[in-house]
């Protein structure tokens, strides 16, 4: 097969510590964190009551006059997918129907039928509000408090107290269409539903589909918001959240640490754009840097626990070096997903040890959410732009809070200030805490 | 050189049965699976009818030990199961231990389990505030917790079917779940078809599950009026294509195929049943809610596939349409079809088994793509039931009513999701 190269143009970012890629950076940088106590509603009889919340966002900003009546209808995932599009194609210097319709450009100059989409998606949840009103309605005897019993015999006609497009505020295939819409892109699209590995998979997918001649361009990578009651009591009842730093949310997250207890929620997107490297060439796009590999594998012992020895993420990697060419003496970088759990951690660290070797110790490893916790589908790609910009800048960001590194884990995790870094070549994965699915990628600095 | 990928493994859970044969037989004999529907009580819903998968029993399909292991799956996903089983035995594999399961994945059009719908609307009315009209998540959080539980909550992930199936068989080859609504499965095969081609992988199972029939996946229909009103009637109310059609009639189930890289399956002694050539994927990029009116994305996607399969539009000898029975979809695939085909398009047969199996939203490609399979194997094209008053805007051949037998090679398969997403396979005997 003739394969095109694939190259990254563009890094659009939302996430809790900055709305852009340069402003995420810095901020992790400067090791500020957006993890604090939640906002949005009363998180008091939660467990854990502190989120990578994003605190300003309003969606208006990021989508055309026209379209701001359909703001009514987007889910908080879709707003921060509709985000970070915007600011994906703003920095890799597109003119897409958008920006020209925002008056922010003179004509679009892209290929619409060229233009594909590929983003990863979680499991939305309903607006609990808007939904528990409409509920309220079909209650038997709301005045008996502890003990309403709601009828579905009444929910026939109470139903329609909801809005008739209710349904498509949460459909996950949402997220990628208000982003086609909005940037006007009819090429392949798709929406990854693998959890925590989303973003991983649907950059894979777009970077095949751009390989093959499919498309010329695509923005994909994903987002999610787990900043809501349901996404926020889902993981409790797994065990899988940090509960005892409630009264230190910029402590509670802590990646690979000897003391961590658990994970901390967050809401992001993240969305690069991959392009084909002549098309990027001939308009003479900025090239941040080259996806070289991409490997998928599968936890095939468990659908809710990770591997101990962290085999299916390092079977993706060793897919993914395969595809790429390269071999792991030639990666100086990691990024794992980095939870903060102690088991998912772990699987990782082995990985990440079998996969390097008696290089372990040289190899530094990037991790991101004891800043801005976990955004499900949304933190890979968040992930790979700060990976992607760590390397053109030559400085990587510390892991927040990993102040001791477990000597279980046994892995270079950058510690405590940023680093200077010359790296090449890295490599990403990302495994999906519930279902399993596995994804890694290779990624190359463009030489200047 | 290209690899070419193959069928060499069938199986669904419909609501017209759990077997490939019987099944089929009924879907050529214009049978409807669409009945009053018992999951839950819809009698005062908008629409009190569906099509049911019947009488299923994962134990069935698993071992005893299997079943254990596994039975805590949500509905869909052990339809899935069940499905990707038979498919598994139907291709053989389940007599050759020898095959490199590291190359060995899987690709589903998934669908999100259904929801613990009781305890999720006891914890929503206990914890909304009639007097200050919010909701009081303090209270919702104390009831919530201590009454969701936590393999329910678990298995409700749309990847979770793929979960389980790649422990079921040990797989670790690439594993992706997509949910592009209606077009979801029909998208995993054609993504799963080039991961085989790349060379991601020798062999993939691929194909969708869902159900969406429980209270809030009908509300949500109901309240966008796609769903069809005709509660006097349930088994004629799925009526493709025809003038009085007034919805879509809410089905659920799975459909998988095995996927497998043509030397693969040859070297094995492999029955193959099909080769996939040709895969197309669109965007309409046009409205959250309406199809585009010239039906550019469906145009898009089919000659997509066309030009991927390399094959001329005389060479299709039959469409299985997204036919779903909404005024709308049928008007514009129809525009579709005739913007492909041209003069050539009332040559064409056309049908949707939506009107009798229902549409099965995630699992409904990866159904429609096997009854494709079958009626190339049988030379015999399946029925468009319900058919009975000509709509001047649907002006095609949708074989009405009546099976057909025919000359059969190549078929063509659509499938149009909600957002605007569009897929379509093109799929050929094997020579």
């Amino acid at each position: 097969m003739n394969k095109k190269r694939v190259v990254i143009t563009g890094l659009g970012v939302a996430s809790s510590v900055g709305l852009g890629i340069d402003e995420t950076f810095d901020a992790l940088v400067e090791k500020k964190c957006g993890v604090r106590r939640v906002e949005a509603f009363d998180p008091s009889a939660f467990q854990s009551q502190i989120a990578g919340e994003i605190v300003e966002l309003n969606v208006k900003d990021f989508i055309f006059k026209k379209y701001n009546k359909h703001a009514r209808v987007m889910a908080r995932d879709i707003e921060l997918a509709v985000a970070a599009a915007y600011n994906a194609i703003k920095d890799a210097g597109l003119k897409s129907k958008c920006l020209v319709d925002r008056g922010e450009a003179e004509a679009v100059d892209i290929d619409s039928t060229r233009f594909g989409a590929n983003i990863g998606a979680g499991l939305i949840c309903a607006d609990l509000s808007e939904l528990a009103e409409a509920l309220g309605t079909a209650a038997e005897n709301p005045a008996e408090k502890g003990n309403r019993r709601f009828s579905l015999g009444k929910w026939g006609e109470a139903m329609t107290n909801l809005t008739p497009l209710w349904l498509l505020k949460f459909l996950p295939n949402m997220l990628a269409c208000h982003v086609t819409i909005v940037h006007d892109c009819q090429a392949p699209s798709n929406t990854i539903t693998c959890g925590e590995a989303s973003s991983h998979l649907a950059i894979g997918e777009a970077f095949r589909t751009i390989q093959r001649g499919a498309a010329d361009l695509c923005i994909c990578g994903g987002a999610e918001s787990k900043v809501n009651p349901m996404a926020m009591i889902r993981p409790e009842l797994w065990h899988r959240v940090a509960t005892n730093r409630n009264h230190d949310p910029a402590r509670a997250c802590r990646p690979f640490d000897a003391d961590r207890s658990g994970m901390v929620v967050g809401e992001g997107g993240g969305l690069l754009i991959l392009e084909e490297y002549e098309h990027a060439k001939a308009r003479g796009a900025r090239i941040y840097g080259e996806v070289c590999g991409f490997g998928a594998s599968q936890n095939n012992s468990s659908w809710f626990r990770p591997q101990p020895d962290g085999r299916a993420l390092r079977l993706a990697s060793e897919k993914a070096m395969a595809d790429a060419g390269v071999t792991s003496d030639e990666i100086d970088l990691v990024n794992p997903f980095g939870v903060g759990t102690k088991e998912h951690d772990a699987g990782e660290a082995a990985a990440i040890r079998s996969l390097f070797g008696n290089r372990t110790n040289e190899v530094p490893v990037l991790a991101t959410k004891g800043a801005i916790g976990n955004n499900g589908a949304g933190s890979g790609a968040i992930d790979i732009a700060v990976v992607v910009k760590a390397m053109e800048r030559g400085v990587a960001p510390p892991s927040l809070n990993t102040d001791k590194i477990d000597p279980d884990c046994g892995i270079n995790v950058i510690q405590n200030d940023p680093i200077d870094l010359r790296a090449k070549t890295a490599l990403t994965f990302a495994g999906a805490m519930s279902g399993g699915q596995t994804g890694a990628l290779v990624i190359r600095r463009m030489e200047s | 050189m290209s690899r070419r990928v193959v069928v060499t493994g069938i199986g669904w859970i419909t609501p017209l049965g759990h077997d490939i044969e019987s099944t089929w037989q009924r879907v050529l004999n214009g049978e409807s699976g669409v009945a009053p529907t018992t999951i839950f009580d819809a009698k005062t819903f908008p629409t009190t009818f569906s099509a049911e998968v019947k009488n299923f029993d994962l134990r069935k399909f698993l071992s005893a030990d299997e079943y254990e292991h596994h039975k805590t799956v949500s509905r869909q996903a052990g339809f899935a199961m069940a499905a990707a089983k038979i498919a598994w035995g139907n291709a053989g594999l389940d007599k050759v231990g020898n095959i490199d399961k590291t190359r060995a994945g899987i690709y589903l059009g998934g669908g999100e389990g259904p929801l613990d719908f009781q305890n999720f609307a006891k914890a929503a009315i206990e914890g909304w505030d009639y007097d200050a009209k919010v909701l009081d998540t303090k209270r919702w959080a104390e009831v919530a917790g201590a009454c969701l539980k936590e393999v329910t909550e678990a298995e409700q992930d749309p990847n979770m079917a793929a979960g389980h199936i790649s422990n079921l068989f040990g797989l670790e080859g690439p594993s992706f779940n997509t949910l592009t609504a209606c077009a979801a499965s029909t998208q995993a095969i054609g993504e799963a078809t080039h991961m085989i081609r790349y060379g991601d992988a020798d062999v993939m199972i691929s194909g969708g599950c869902h159900s969406m029939i429980h209270p809030l996946g009908v509300t949500g229909f109901n309240l966008l009026t796609a769903l069809s009103n005709r509660n006097d009637s349930p088994t004629t109310a799925s009526r493709p294509f025809d003038r009085t059609r007034d919805g879509f009639v809410l089905g659920e189930g799975a459909g998988m195929l095995i996927l497998e890289e043509l030397s693969h399956a040859q070297k094995r002694g492999a029955k193959i049943l099909a080769e996939i050539v040709g895969y197309g994927s669109t965007a309409d990029a046009f409205r959250i809610t309406d199809i585009h009116e010239d039906a550019r994305g469906g145009i898009a996607a089919m000659k997509m596939a066309i030009e991927d399969a390399g094959v001329a539009l005389t060479d299709i000898h039959y469409i299985s349409a997204h036919g779903t029975g909404t005024a709308e979809n049928d008007k514009i695939e129809t525009k579709a079809i005739r913007g492909v085909f041209g003069d050539h398009a009332p040559n064409v047969p056309i049908s949707s088994v939506k009107s009798m199996m229902g549409h099965l939203i995630a699992a409904a490609g990866a159904c429609e793509l096997i009854t494709c399979i079958l009626a190339i194997r049988d030379q015999v094209l399946p029925p468009t039931m319900n058919y009975e008053n000509p709509d001047p805007l649907c002006d095609l051949d949708y074989i009405p009513n009546e099976k057909r037998p025919a000359t059969v090679k190549t078929c063509l398969s659509n499938s149009f999701g909600f957002g605007g997403q569009n897929d379509t396979l093109v799929i050929k005997a094997f020579d």
